[in-house]
């Protein structure tokens, strides 16, 4: 759409920019603060100038959390996508089965996620829980409060089994925006199933795909409180993600300098994926 | 191939429930049976866990104060949203690109960074244990979400509308509010939809910024695990319930999600 110029437009933009700045500019701010400071309990600072950034990016603790973490949320891309659009394309079009799996696949996106996280821990207990139950029974020797590998099964399990609907309803939204007269050219064209899915499905959830990707990297990396609940981060140290291991440090153990000095390393790292993923988009919308 | 295509939803929705099921088996139980009996439903069927839940204050406030600020969020999200996403929908002015962007970091910024400068902040200004707090807090990543979804669906209709509307006499808020948002209706139900959601699934800067008068009921519910042991059942009870008002809201807009999905940003 072209857009006419118009200065007075910022008179609409103001309470957002309040409300958000009020949010955003003073707690980052302190955060930058603490990060060049070292705090001697109540109110003391020292300043340490670029010591904790330093040590931050040279340190084993960071490098593994971080590694963990970028691991953690290729390998949900690599599974959600797929999978979403995947029961997108086998979805229902039309009739009652159309509400019926739009409000049960939603569910999962409304639970509050520490319960979540409870929900899955009893539900994977190798005792008790229907999860961990039946593959013991099954023959896994399965136990994901002790092995790493089968905690790291159990976070993947519940982080697909929380967010791959939100894959499923935009990939859906962007197959229903597809006009009948497509479909009906590539069977003129007698065009084969995979055919009419790469060449005309797939370009038009292009935009939505950019979407599901962009919100699920952005909200694996940041993931807290599930795996807060589910493993708190164990066994040892193996789902001690970034955001778990960055909170433990600040609330923890109280070390506000280092904290915060990584707090703003992680934002950065994120900062500079979703730009690149933002400008992709962007570029996409302009050549439209 | 037509019979086919019901195996993968439906396997999905069944992977779906299946927790779900196993939570509410639970909060069927007493703590006793829980652990000691594995049983697939409840064998000495009780309500007690939710008598406990809608008899003690401390539990049901809980449900009050999560609904209470993810109200009031919602509110004051979609609110000031709707005249900012008109105007990057509509107009260039100064700065607006990276304002968009700047918009969209701040729904990228991870809260665990912003736990700790939110309590001393929030303290600092004395609204700290308030639920405007929260409703404020949650705000730093509800906003800019509104203002993009909205933005998606008023970029969908076309400028015409303004344009006949301002040649038949109507001034702008007469436009704004008397045309334009019903015109996007769907899409306000979406945004909302969205930020209630966003707002109620979160924790850590609800659980941060509270003490006592606020506090949301996933906060309460850790208590479980800290007096008499580990209450399995009463915190199985307390999850169930925090399913309810997500279901209620689905069931809502569920004729909104599938339209409005489709109309947003595709």
């Amino acid at each position: 759409m072209n857009k006419t110029s118009n200065q007075k437009a910022w008179f609409f933009v103001i309470p957002v920019f309040a409300l958000v700045a009020f949010n955003a500019v003073v707690p980052l701010m302190t955060v930058v603060n603490y990060s060049f400071q070292e705090t001697f309990g109540s109110n003391v600072f020292q300043w340490e100038g670029t010591r904790w950034f330093k040590e931050i990016l040279h340190s084993e603790r960071f490098h593994s959390s971080l590694g963990r973490q970028f691991i953690f949320t290729f390998i949900i891309l690599l599974i959600q996508l797929p999978l979403g659009i995947a029961i997108a394309l086998t979805m229902p079009k039309k009739g009652w089965g159309v509400p019926v799996c739009l409000i049960l696949m939603s569910m999962p996106l409304l639970i509050p996620w520490n319960v979540v996280g409870a929900m899955w821990n009893i539900f994977a207990l190798p005792d008790i829980g229907f999860l961990g139950n039946s593959l013991n029974s099954l023959g896994f020797d399965y136990n994901f409060t002790q092995q790493s590998g089968d905690a790291w099964f159990t976070t993947i399990l519940m982080d697909v089994w929380h967010w791959t609907s939100l894959v499923v309803l935009l990939s859906y939204a962007g197959l229903n925006s597809i006009q009948p007269a497509y479909y009906q050219a590539a069977e003129i064209d007698g065009a084969g199933r995979w055919d009419i899915f790469r060449y005309i499905e797939l370009p038009k959830m292009k935009k939505v795909l950019t979407l599901a990707i962009l919100l699920r990297f952005m909200d694996s990396f940041m993931i807290y409180t599930e795996p807060f609940v589910l493993t708190g981060g164990g066994p040892g140290n193996a789902t001690n993600f970034l955001s778990l291991d960055l909170v433990k440090m600040a609330l923890g153990q109280f070390d506000l300098g280092p904290a915060a000095a990584m707090s703003l390393i992680y934002f950065l790292i994120v900062l500079l994926m979703c730009w690149v993923f933002y400008s992709l988009m962007m570029k996409d919308e302009g050549r439209t | 191939m037509k019979k086919i295509k019901w195996v993968v939803p439906t396997f999905y929705i069944i992977f779906l429930m299946l927790p779900i099921y196993w939570l509410l088996n639970m909060s069927f139980k007493s703590t006793t049976e829980i652990i000691n009996v594995y049983s697939l439903w409840p064998q000495d069927f009780t309500l007690d866990n939710y008598k406990t839940i809608f008899t003690d204050s401390t539990w049901y406030m809980g449900y009050v104060n999560s609904i209470t600020y993810t109200v009031f969020n919602t509110i004051i999200s979609v609110s000031a949203a709707l005249p900012a996403a008109y105007a990057f929908s509509r107009y260039k002015f100064l700065g607006d690109k990276h304002l968009f962007f700047w918009l969209l970091t701040n729904r990228m910024a991870p809260p665990a960074v912003f736990a700790l400068p939110f309590f001393q902040f929030y303290s600092s200004v004395n609204l700290f244990d308030t639920h405007i707090a929260i409703a404020l807090s949650h705000c730093l990543f509800n906003i800019p979400l509104a203002v993009w979804i909205l933005e998606g669906f008023m970029s969908s209709v076309p400028k015409e509308l303004d344009e006949t509307a301002y040649v038949d006499g109507y001034s702008f808020p007469k436009f704004f509010f008397k045309i334009f948002i019903p015109t996007i209706a769907a899409g306000i139900g979406i945004t909302m939809f969205f930020c209630f959601m966003f707002s109620w699934v979160e924790l850590l800067l609800a659980k941060t910024l509270t003490a006592t008068i606020a506090k949301p009921i996933a906060a309460i519910m850790t208590r479980t695990s800290s007096t008499s042991g580990y209450e399995l059942g009463l915190l199985a009870a307390a999850g169930s319930l925090t399913i309810l008002p997500g279901a209620v809201v689905i069931y809502f807009v569920r004729n909104y999600i599938a339209k409005g999905f489709a109309m947003g940003r595709v």
